[in-house]
């Protein structure tokens, strides 16, 4: 613990006088107000003279607005508030030279990573804490809906997944910082990868599902099934997916299922009738494994973080 | 206070650091006594700056035996680093931080309690003369402003052991003087051990008794100057200058 807390509130400091932090926020908070606007408006132009369905307030996080909804929002640019308040931690230290002075003063060498991950994480938190908190601010003065108690909930479940989804971002960024030293690399490393895992992996699992299983025809539903699963699987080594699967069923209780279910023509019928959302206690234990899975991610980062840093060499050249 | 005096601080035995296939510290041994200033010289690059960082605990020595005031700094560096207090060479500070901010984080890094943290940084800043601009940001310090600055670190860190790695680099000839000033004030009124890596001759020998010269990481030298000049030059204490004496020392390695 030594040094932690010294640490954490300088960088906790740092990160909410930057410009970076400022500008980031402020373009986070333009983007959900507009997309929140608009999904509100539409909401309640649907509403009108209609009773009031289920879980109403949830639709302003998940209905499209101008492009995305504000899940989708989340799940795209999300990564880029970790990657941003983090992509140059450790190199940024190292390049000044201030890195040298910090770690010979008497504080574990884990310290610095600790305390500047949290810091991340709070200002993170901070941040999506506003936003969820101004929209739904908004939904009240628009939409006119009160959110139910398990509504709450599911904003509250949502908010804690997404903190922890951007988090793993931020430790990727902190990782690069550690094995690049010129901060250009180290940025650059993380946007490729943000771009990979956003846009290369959903493509290249449907090219690679097509290599596994060709010629899938219309009729033959077995084969279809097959495709299907084989690029689910690729698909979910991107934390994006795991993300948007994993709250999905979370902030959007009609969904029952994130696996694909495949349905006769009167089966879907008699279950569009009888179909309930999914209650909470459920929904969680949907979520549950894809939470783990990033909680586990960021570990994994964590510990390799930890390697490198500890062996490092620090000079002050 | 006088049995302090022949106190052993630092102390090493055949230590060595290896770098793939070089030595970059070849069997290095040399002690340190309580309250000397020891002058700490070599080329570029002839290991200066790895034994300061094994004596940290900032690198683990390949062998060898290393011993800072009795601790050993592989094992519990974290001792070892809360007694030393190390100047490196072109070290940096967080530009957008003011004077007092840096001396508080260096004073929380050391879990000194505030009240005693903002005494010794009031008294610091005086000393080395930066109270009037303790709340200017260190992007607008001088280079010689910010030397200044790092031994005010070191009189807030108040530690037993200060490494200074090149201090006087890159300074005019009149900060490079107050620095010396400081220096002496470091091991006269602070009772600081002071381990000097430095190329500015004039200096070493006007602050060390003692100097250790390291040449492709060994130590082919260590001892009193004059006792060095009298071995080496065979010359009397006043008709040699240390420039003299390194040279001679450069030449045969």
């Amino acid at each position: 613990m030594h040094g932690l807390k010294a640490i954490f509130r300088k960088e906790l400091a740092d990160h909410f006088s930057s410009y970076r932090f400022i500008i980031l926020f402020s373009l986070i908070t333009m983007v959900s107000l507009i997309i929140a606007y608009m999904v509100g408006v539409n909401i309640r132009q649907g509403l009108e003279g209609v009773a009031k369905p289920k879980f109403i307030f949830l639709m302003l996080f998940t209905a499209q607005g101008v492009v995305f909804s504000l899940v989708q929002f989340v799940a795209f640019f999300g990564p880029l508030i970790g990657l941003v308040l983090g992509f140059d931690a450790i190199n940024r230290e190292r390049n000044e030279g201030t890195l040298a002075k910090l770690v010979s003063q008497p504080i574990y060498r884990d310290s610095v990573i600790n305390g500047k991950f949290l810091a991340g994480v709070v200002t993170i938190s901070v941040m999506m804490v506003s936003i969820v908190l101004l929209i739904t601010g908004m939904g009240l003065i628009i939409v006119g809906v009160i959110p139910g108690m398990e509504e709450l909930w599911r904003i509250f479940l949502y908010l804690i997944v997404s903190i922890v989804y951007v988090s793993f971002w931020l430790g990727i960024s902190i990782l690069f910082s550690i094995l690049f030293r010129s901060i250009a690399t180290s940025a650059l490393a993380s946007i490729a990868l943000w771009i990979f895992f956003s846009f290369v992996v959903s493509i290249g699992a449907n090219v690679i599902a097509n290599a596994v299983v060709p010629d899938v025809k219309e009729s033959d539903i077995e084969a279809r099934v097959q495709h299907i699963k084989v690029q689910r699987a690729i698909s979910l080594i991107s934390p994006m997916v795991l993300y948007s699967d994993g709250t999905a069923t979370v902030i959007d209780p009609t969904r029952k299922t994130t696996s694909i279910v495949l349905v006769g023509p009167m089966e879907k019928i008699s279950q569009e009738r009888f179909s309930g959302p999914l209650p909470l206690s459920q929904s969680i234990l949907v979520v549950v494994p894809y939470i783990i899975s990033l909680i586990a991610i960021t570990a994994i980062c964590f510990a390799v973080s930890y390697a490198v840093f500890m062996r490092q060499e620090i000079r002050s050249v | 206070m006088e049995d302090m005096k022949d106190q052993v601080v630092i102390e090493t035995e055949n230590l060595t650091k290896v770098y793939g296939p070089q030595a970059a510290v070849d069997h290095v041994s040399f002690s340190v006594m309580s309250g000397e200033v020891f002058g700490f010289l070599g080329p570029n690059g002839a290991g200066k700056t790895t034994t300061l960082l094994m004596l940290l605990g900032l690198t683990e020595p390949t062998s060898g035996k290393v011993r800072v005031l009795g601790i050993d700094p592989a094992r519990d560096s974290i001792k070892v680093k809360g007694v030393i207090g190390y100047m490196p060479e072109n070290m940096g500070f967080y530009g957008d931080m003011d004077a007092v901010q840096t001396l508080r984080y260096m004073a929380e890094l050391n879990s000194l309690p505030r009240d005693v943290a903002d005494a010794r940084i009031e008294e610091a800043l005086k000393t080395v003369g930066l109270a009037d601009e303790a709340k200017k940001k260190l992007s607008a310090y001088s280079r010689g402003m910010r030397q200044r600055l790092g031994i005010a670190e070191l009189l807030v860190k108040d530690p037993k052991v200060a490494f200074l790695d090149e201090p006087t680099l890159g300074l005019d000839p009149d900060a490079t003087n107050r620095m010396i000033e400081l220096i002496e004030s470091l091991t006269q009124e602070k009772k600081m051990t002071i381990v000097l890596c430095s190329h500015f001759l004039n200096m070493v020998e006007k602050l060390c008794k003692r100097v250790g010269i390291m040449i492709k990481g060994k130590m082919v030298a260590q001892g009193p100057m004059d006792w060095l000049a009298q071995e080496k030059l065979g010359l009397g204490s006043e008709e040699y200058t240390l420039e003299e004496l390194y040279m001679k020392y450069f030449q045969e390695a």
